[in-house]
């Protein structure tokens, strides 16, 4: 198993979200971050005062998914999230020991 | 002190005194906002405690000190006349007294207000670094030394007034008890602002930069907040102004217009500077461009036509817009602009009279007398406040001290001198303890 880990454009999720549902993805965990690569941040003002933003709010899709759908997803993904302009995101992937269903008590691919 | 009881008047001051009480937490709204979201509460605290503190020395010694019949040097009222408001509320026949139709006690009530919101402005010079505790006893000593000396100087029979002992009979002479040329403070540009803007000033200074000034990002964090607050403190100020006519009249009607024509001249003079300077016309420059507008049409609001009014208001906002900048020139840390927005545009206000004044302004063919007077009438508010201000401040922080320590201004100060978060975002926080500090409770027990 496989953890892919997506840090994408906020404007971008809802597409994503969808291309990943009609792939047949079933969940995903979703958290509002802040962070900067080489887009770095933003100016902002005020009473003159210019200040740089560092951080700029960012999308975290996390998805534990099977070995054989890791390269299709973080595909899917990439070709979803991409505007072409900095500050698109990242991708990655990871390997995952074990995983367990809380419900039922399922382990590893059972539980996906 | 014969004639009858003008209701009209009476209800008009009633509302008018009610509606300065507002300015206050209004205040706190509109500084609150600016403040990051670990001092906000601190900073409301601030404004708060004046609401608190101020009112109870008002009623004690303040209307004595502003307004009793014995002064000092034309400087102060005897504090001992009328303490406690001894022989303030009841004529001879003990009947509630009144002055020109209006009852006294009612003014004690509406003047009240204006010490108070006079003492909450100063807060914003020293955000998010004071001891509570010792900006309370500055609050009490400042408002004692400052303001009721200021107060009764111009408008209590002082000399900044438009008495013969005063400074205006003394530059151009008095007739029949008046000086010629009366200096004009409708309702509070030196007592108020020009005072309070100097105490900032010199706080900021004498107390030091917050940790990060110029480097960190201090951003507002509640702008909504700040527009709240302006839009409370634009509502308030029309009793801060229109009551100060004394009248339910058309004079109040002229300052009510034209509290609104300068303070709406002033959001656009502010943002037209944004829009040159910046690129963008924002929202906390709006909210700033309210507050200096009003502040710049408080001593002039009953002496101005309301066209002279948005020539002031545009003056006042693009000119504040401009002096905001200045604390990073000369390294003063005047965390919410008391200086920038409250002295420069109580100084634009007080002197720019001496041209727009309908009556007596060098625009009006009345020559260059007024603006000599005004000037000195700022010029010599200046100097008492920066004085009071130094008598009471130094001694403070060889004593008690003005800072917290460095550790907790990083964390928050809202922790460290209240014990508190403003905003609760987490479910998971923590267990609860008893109503008495320390004592865990045992299961089944508790609300």
């Amino acid at each position: 198993m496989k953890l892919v880990t997506a840090v994408i454009k906020p404007h971008k999720w809802e597409d994503v979200r969808e291309a990943l549902e009609g792939f047949g993805v079933t969940g995903m965990t979703v958290s509002e971050v802040s962070g900067y690569g080489r887009q770095k941040g933003h100016t902002e003002v005020y009473r003159g005062a210019e200040y740089d933003i560092a951080l700029v709010p960012k999308i975290r899709i996390e998805i534990v998914v099977d070995d054989e759908d890791a390269d299709d997803i973080v595909g899917l993904i990439v070709k979803t999230a991409q505007t072409g302009r900095i500050g698109d995101g990242k991708v990655w992937v990871s390997g995952i020991e074990t995983v367990v269903r809380v419900r039922t008590g399922d382990r590893d691919a059972a539980a996906i | 002190m014969e004639d009858a009881l003008d209701p009209g008047l009476t209800a008009w001051m009633l509302t008018s005194a009610s509606l300065v009480l507002l300015m206050t937490p209004g205040l706190a709204f509109f500084y609150g906002g600016m403040v990051r979201a670990k001092s906000v509460l601190n900073m409301m605290m601030m404004c708060f405690s004046a609401l608190g503190l101020v009112t109870v020395i008002y009623v004690l010694w303040g209307w004595s000190m502003s307004y009793a019949d014995s002064g000092v040097l034309g400087l102060f009222g005897n504090p001992f006349e009328q303490f406690g408001l001894q022989g303030t509320m009841y004529d001879d026949a003990g009947e509630f007294a009144l002055d020109g139709g209006l009852p006294v006690i009612v003014d004690v009530g509406f003047q009240a207000t204006f010490a108070i919101i006079t003492v909450a402005l100063i807060a914003g010079a020293i955000a998010d670094r004071v001891r509570f505790s010792t900006w309370l006893v500055f609050s009490a000593l400042w408002v004692t030394l400052s303001f009721f000396p200021l107060a009764y100087m111009v408008w209590g029979g002082g000399i900044l007034g438009d008495g013969e002992s005063g400074i205006a009979a003394w530059l151009f002479g008095a007739e029949d008890g008046e000086a010629l040329v009366a200096p004009i403070d409708f309702a509070g540009g030196t007592v108020v602002h020009i005072n309070a803007g100097v105490a900032a000033l010199v706080l900021a200074v004498l107390i030091g930069v917050r940790k990060g000034f110029g480097r960190e990002p201090m951003r507002p964090h509640n702008l909504p907040f700040v527009m709240l607050g302006a839009g409370l403190l634009w509502f308030g100020w029309f009793g801060f102004n229109a009551g100060s006519a004394y009248g339910a009249n058309g004079e109040a009607g002229l300052a009510w217009v034209n509290t609104l024509t300068a303070t709406a001249a002033a959001i656009l003079g502010w943002l037209i500077v944004e829009k040159i300077r910046d690129g963008e016309p924002t929202s906390l420059g709006a909210a700033s461009g309210i507050v200096a507008g009003l502040v710049a049409v408080t001593p002039a609001a009953g002496d101005l036509s309301p066209v002279g009014a948005i020539v002031l208001g545009l003056i006042a906002g693009s000119v504040c817009a401009m002096a905001v900048g200045l604390k990073y020139r000369f390294n003063y840390d005047d965390s919410l602009d008391v200086v920038g927005v409250h002295l420069v545009g109580g100084l634009i206000g007080t002197v720019a009279l001496g041209f727009l004044a309908t009556s007596g302004g060098l625009f009006y063919g009345d020559g260059i007398k007024l603006l000599v007077v005004q000037i000195a009438i700022a010029a010599f508010a200046m100097a008492w406040s920066a004085v009071a201000t130094l008598v009471i401040a130094v001694p403070l922080k060889a004593t008690m001290g003005w800072r917290i320590a460095e550790e907790d201004e990083v964390a928050g100060i809202d922790l460290s001198e209240h014990g508190e978060s403003a905003y609760d975002f987490v479910a998971v926080a923590g267990s609860r303890r008893s109503h008495f500090t320390g004592t865990t409770l045992t299961e089944g027990e508790g609300a």
